[in-house]
């Protein structure tokens, strides 16, 4: 066991944990913050995508002992109590969830795209999701959901 | 699924990587770990201990070095996209970075690990073997540098002695470049990549996915260097190259994509 | 105000958002043991035997084999025409089938120590040839099932071939068309939990789009009485027609009941990739003929259904191929045959169109071939033979019964929406330049059946405490935002605020009835379900409130706008749900305030047309899809903005099979594309944004007018994709590519109409 300490969602976390725990089952099941979903297991389909450090990465491919000492966001950590984050706003606004699986990866994936682009053109924000993958919604309304996100200023 | 179990250990410094990995023969180097941990994940790997070195941040770094570009093994895909030195002095690395994975793939994969893991997909591995590059690796005798061409032993497999570590990549400056990479979806490896770059004056074509390492068109170099036109030339792309057939691609039709990316590419120069 | 027909956003978006969907992996279940399957690396073989010494060394292991299991077979389902003798047990004990059947179960404390068990398994097998193409396999010469002696586990339509079907046409093509394998991935892999009560009730969490049926199937199976069977289907993430029950879900409850304590599963998806019943995989033949202007006359199918190794739903599909084989045309004579073979493959079920799109696609393809051969117009050729928007209902030779449509005028919607015109423009122009990046354009036609089975739901609608409204549904929503929808149609009907009126699915205990969502069916039967059961409640309200106001039912109305009830003509004595419900409660009445009802009603037939443009590298072979336009009719729209969305992800996955998906497997039946590495399931970059185009022509066959979309996308986009690509290629003299029309094939296809 390797002791570890890091921040989730603003929180202060220490724990001990296998090394070989993916960080993305060390949130769930430890923390039980069970919003970051598995959707598959060759680092393809983006719903284990949550930031560390304010950047997307799946954590389905980081071990919890690779996270010691950084900041991690779940999507959990996004709302303001009442009050949905503008991202997620968007995706509610454009119905760009239908089963919601992949939804808080996308979210996420976004969150991170919009801080590194703000104003991204379609091609950018397709080129953007290229890690997460949806069956619902054909990604048309999730793109006019970054697109209004972008515009919000998020 | 979940890994295998291991043992895990940090490195706080190269020299004590080494030292790790003496430990064990089945010890294997984590840095990004977008190469090693979906191969864990699968179990088609089970190394016995991790050697942890994603916290040397001695080991990020771009840097002009005279007339080469000296890059730390540990630099991320996406640092390298934006690099502005990279940009200036050797676009194609970025340019082949911008192609690997997606977003979430790119924060966290290094140039090192990527090189390091002898993958033939790796489009990195492709530049630096078109470009000639130097890569540096330290192990317990010390520092030495081996150049690229020397560096892809085959699939999976490298010149790194056990104990060695991949420090630094030294790429030449060179002006002009392209990388051109087939598909079948935007994250998927290249079905066939291929890249052309003037190196010293003469013209150097690497390829992506066309054999059990990454590969030099020697034929369509020597074709060049003879004066054959572009087309002439990339009719000897898969010379020498047993490109393998999968799902992604028949052999037969990576090599006529190989022929048709070459052409493009020097043509593009 | 009507709130139907309005674009009302999700009332269930809120929980997903959030990261708080109440999926079945996410559900808390203490002292829950953890269940690995050990599944088959060959596709056919005996099995000498099972070791499982070396795993049960790992502390509070469990492994349990064939010969534990005291219960099955699992199917095959009693479909008409199914062969009885190809049952599956459900935990394969002399022979494994295909790379994927279950031959153990792990059950462990944790789910690591579960994975680390199910390698040390040791399973000794003796591998028997195996059969991989359904052509080889209708052969019989290696079976599945040699006590049966045969491999045909289906058959439909007939083997008699009228010699006189193609009289009178001038021109006759024939073709075959492949419809490639694909795999369903739902985001969400299936996941289940079982524990039984201390009343001896099993209670079954499922990752399913069928609750109540599963309860039965779960109750037959196990030699369970079906009352002391619970499933609760909480919030499933997708499901595409593949999560109904299948063996491991069976296996799940009879381990609780085995073991005395709750179990969970979760499927990786490499596990979900082959274990998870795929769909598609048919092979059809088609000739069609008819005169030199263009009338079709004749035309015959010929259906080879890849069933996979164990037969279920997949291998009744052919029958909906049949109905809907002759799509939107008046086409006289019609034959058809259909055989389903079982392969050492994964098994085949329903896929978002089940059996339909095969139907489009060859139809398309057919019509498409038939106009190159005469030198006409794809266009002009599918004009001339409509069946004409004055000619509904009409039912086919196929004895489908279409209730209405306007096919030339979904038709020419979509041409004028694409700009059809300036693109063979365009297309001209770079054929005349020699461009090396060509453009094609393919149309599609399509009508789809839905509720092809004619079902029933059942629906039941409950005034609250606190005069709001609970609809308890028998459908499923998966995705498909019935919370919302359904809402909206009792909120109409009872002259409630949307925010006061909450769905409730999912829970056999709660809800009487339900056959689940699949088929595209539950807005139409589900929602009138709740619809009929809301007007009862309304009723019943009138007589409640005639009490109150000492007048007779009849006299009493309802002011939807202000959800009051009143004498009519007398508005200043109102009474409204909140008032009802506090009188109604205090005098004991409330429940008088609650009423179900069962509502069936035959198919409905939306239709639509698709405009594809394709731009495709011709010294590359890759096809990059610039536009899809679709004008997609489903009759009216209950919430155009959920429908809508059901169109994009329909559209997606037409488009995906046409260009990117196909399941693999080698010679030896073992699976190559179990990841989503080697499945090449599209991000948002492989694919451009949709052009919906609004057209609702309404069904007489219920009071919403409502026909189901679902599907529609699928069934459109795929034949339009195709038609595209091979329209891009036809000056190369290409008649025809394989799907998936990816680079490799595309480039085959140049290679072979070069030499």
């Amino acid at each position: 066991m390797t002791r570890i300490a890091l921040t989730v969602n603003g929180s202060r976390v220490e724990e001990n944990v296998e090394p070989r725990q993916l960080l993305v089952y060390f949130l769930r099941d430890r923390l039980g913050l069970k919003g970051t979903n598995v959707g598959c297991d060759t680092s393809s389909c983006g719903a284990c995508t949550v930031l560390l450090d304010g950047e997307s990465v799946k954590s389905c491919t980081v071990f919890a002992v690779q996270a010691d000492g950084c900041e991690v966001t779940t999507v959990e950590g996004l709302a303001e109590g009442d009050e949905l984050h503008p991202v997620q706003q968007a995706f509610h606004e454009q119905h760009a969830l239908q089963c919601g699986y992949c939804t808080p990866g996308f979210v996420m994936a976004t969150v991170s795209l919009l801080k590194e682009h703000p104003d991204p053109s379609e091609e950018e924000i397709r080129a953007g999701l290229e890690g997460n993958l949806c069956r619902c919604t054909g990604y048309h309304n999730i793109v006019r959901a970054v697109q209004a996100a972008a515009r919000a200023g998020a | 699924m979940i890994p295998a179990g291991f043992e895990y250990a940090r490195a706080g410094s190269v020299d004590e990587a080494v030292s790790l990995l003496g430990r064990d023969e089945d010890a294997k180097l984590l840095a990004g770990g977008h190469s090693l941990i979906p191969l864990m994940r699968l179990r088609f790997t089970r190394p016995s201990l991790l050697v942890d070195i994603g916290r040397l941040e001695g080991l990020r770094y771009v840097r002009d070095d005279g007339d080469r570009i000296a890059v730390g093994a540990l630099t991320r895909h996406a640092e390298l996209v934006r690099d502005p030195l990279l940009a200036r002095h050797c676009a194609l690395i970025g340019e082949a970075a911008a192609t690997i994975g997606d977003p979430q793939v790119r924060h966290r994969g290094t140039i090192g690990g990527s090189l390091a893991h002898g993958d033939p997909a790796s489009d990195l591995a492709t530049i630096v073997l078109t470009l000639d590059a130097e890569l540096v690796v330290h192990g317990p005798g010390g520092d030495r540098t081996i150049p690229a061409a020397a560096f892809f032993a085959g699939m999976f497999e490298t010149a790194l002695a056990p104990q060695e570590v991949l420090t630094e990549i030294r790429v030449p400056k060179v002006p002009s470049g392209t990388y051109l990479k087939v598909e079948r979806r935007g994250q998927d490896w290249a079905t066939v990549g291929v890249a052309a770059a003037r190196v010293d004056g003469r013209v150097q074509v690497g390829l992506t996915s066309m054999g059990a390492t990454p590969l030099r068109a020697r034929g369509v170099e020597k074709a060049l260097a003879g004066g054959a036109s572009a087309a002439e030339a990339a009719a000897h792309a898969a010379e020498g190259a047993m490109p393998p057939s999968d799902v992604v691609g028949s052999s037969e039709y990576r090599a006529h994509l190989a022929e048709v990316l070459v052409r493009r590419a020097l043509e593009q120069l | 105000m009507s709130i139907l027909g309005n674009r009302v956003l999700r009332k269930e978006d809120p929980r997903f958002l959030r990261g708080e969907g109440r999926y079945v992996e996410n559900l808390p279940l203490e002292g829950a043991l953890a269940v690995t399957f050990v599944r088959s690396l060959l596709a056919h073989a005996r099995i000498d035997g099972v070791d499982a010494t070396a795993a049960a060394t790992l502390p509070n292991v469990q492994v349990f084999t064939g010969a534990d299991v005291d219960a099955g077979p699992f199917g095959p389902p009693p479909f008409p025409g199914l062969n009885p003798g190809m049952g599956r047990p459900l935990v394969a004990t002399d022979v494994v089938r295909f790379v994927g059947d279950i031959v153990a179960i792990v059950v462990s404390e944790d789910r690591a120590t579960g994975v680390d068990a199910a390698e040390l398994v040791s399973v000794d097998y003796d591998p028997l040839p195996a059969v991989v193409s359904p052509q080889d396999a209708a052969k019989d010469e290696v079976l599945l099932y040699p006590e049966v002696g045969t491999n045909v586990a289906c058959r439909s339509g007939s083997p008699e071939h009228d010699e006189k079907l193609f009289d009178g046409c001038d021109v006759v093509v024939s073709g075959t068309l492949v419809s490639p394998r694909m795999a369903p991935c739902p985001l969400e892999p299936r996941s289940a939990a079982a524990e039984v009560g201390p009343d001896g009730r099993v209670t079954a969490w499922l990752s399913t789009q069928t609750p109540h049926q599963d309860r039965m199937v779960l109750a037959g199976t196990l030699g369970l009485d079906p009352a002391q069977v619970r499933v609760v289907a909480p919030d499933v993430g997708g499901g595409f027609g593949a999560k109904m029950l299948n063996p491991e879900e069976v296996l799940l409850v009879w381990l609780a009941r085995r073991l005395g304590r709750p179990v969970r599963w979760t499927e990786t998806r490499s596990e979900s990739m082959v274990a998870l019943p795929h769909g598609r995989a048919q092979r059809l033949d088609y000739t069609i003929g008819g005169t030199r202007d263009g009338k079709v006359l004749a035309y015959r199918l010929d259906v080879l259904q890849d069933s996979g190794a164990y037969p279920v739903l997949g291998a009744f599909l052919p029958n909906l191929t049949a109905l809907m084989a002759s799509g939107v045309y008046a086409i006289p004579r019609i034959e058809f045959e259909g055989r389903s073979v079982v392969t050492n493959t994964t098994p085949i079920s329903a896929f978002r169109g089940a059996g339909r799109p095969e139907a489009s696609q060859t139809i398309e393809r057919a019509l498409d071939a038939f106009a190159a051969e005469l030198e006409l117009d794809p266009v002009e050729v599918r004009r001339r033979n409509f069946i004409p928007a004055d000619a509904f209902p009409h039912t086919t030779v196929t004895h489908a019964a279409y209730d209405s449509g306007d096919y030339e005028g979904a038709l020419d919607l979509v041409l004028r929406s694409a700009g059809y015109e300036e693109l063979r423009d365009e297309q001209r122009r770079r054929r005349e330049q020699g461009e090396a990046t060509q453009l094609g354009i393919g149309i599609s036609c399509y009508v789809e059946i839905t509720n092809g089975i004619a079902e029933t739901e059942f629906g039941e609608v409950e005034i609250t405490p606190d005069g709001g409204a609970i609809v308890r549904t028998g459908s499923f929503s998966h995705g498909q935002g019935h919370e919302t929808t359904f809402a909206m149609i009792a909120a109409e009907q009872l002259g409630l605020p949307i925010e006061k009126v909450t769905v409730h699915k999912g829970d056999t205990d709660e809800i009487a009835k339900g056959t689940g969502t699949y088929g595209s069916k539950s807005t139409q039967i589900g929602g009138m379900a709740a619809r009929l059961a809301a007007d009862e409640v309304v009723e019943h309200a009138k007589e409640l409130v005639g009490d109150y106001l000492e007048a007779s039912p009849a006299d009493i109305v309802l002011d939807p706008a202000l959800g009051r009830l009143h004498v009519a003509g007398d508005p200043s004595q109102a009474i409204s749900w909140a008032d009802l419900a506090v009188r109604a409660s205090a005098d004991d009445r409330l429940a008088e305030l609650k009423a179900s009802h069962e509502f069936k009603a035959v198919p409905t037939f939306p239709f639509g047309a698709h405009v594809a443009v394709v731009e495709v590298d011709t010294e590359t072979g890759r096809v990059e899809l610039r536009r899809l336009v679709a004008v997609d009719d489903a009759g009216t729209l209950i919430n155009p903005l959920v429908a809508e969305g059901q169109v994009h992800g329909g559209i997606a996955t037409g488009v995906a099979q046409a260009l990117y998906e196909h399941v693999v497997y080698d010679d030896d039946g073992n699976p190559m594309t179990s990841t989503f590495v080697g499945y090449a399931f599209p991000s948002a970059a492989d694919l451009p944004s949709w052009e919906t185009v609004e057209m609702e022509t309404p069904t007489p066959v219920n009071a919403l007018g409502a026909k189901g979309i679902g599907e529609s996308g699928t069934i459109g986009a795929t034949p339009a994709v195709h038609n595209a690509v091979v329209d891009a290629l036809a000056p190369f003299g290409v008649r025809h590519v394989d799907m998936p029309a990816n680079g490799e094939n595309v480039w085959r296809a140049l290679e072979e109409a070069r030499t």
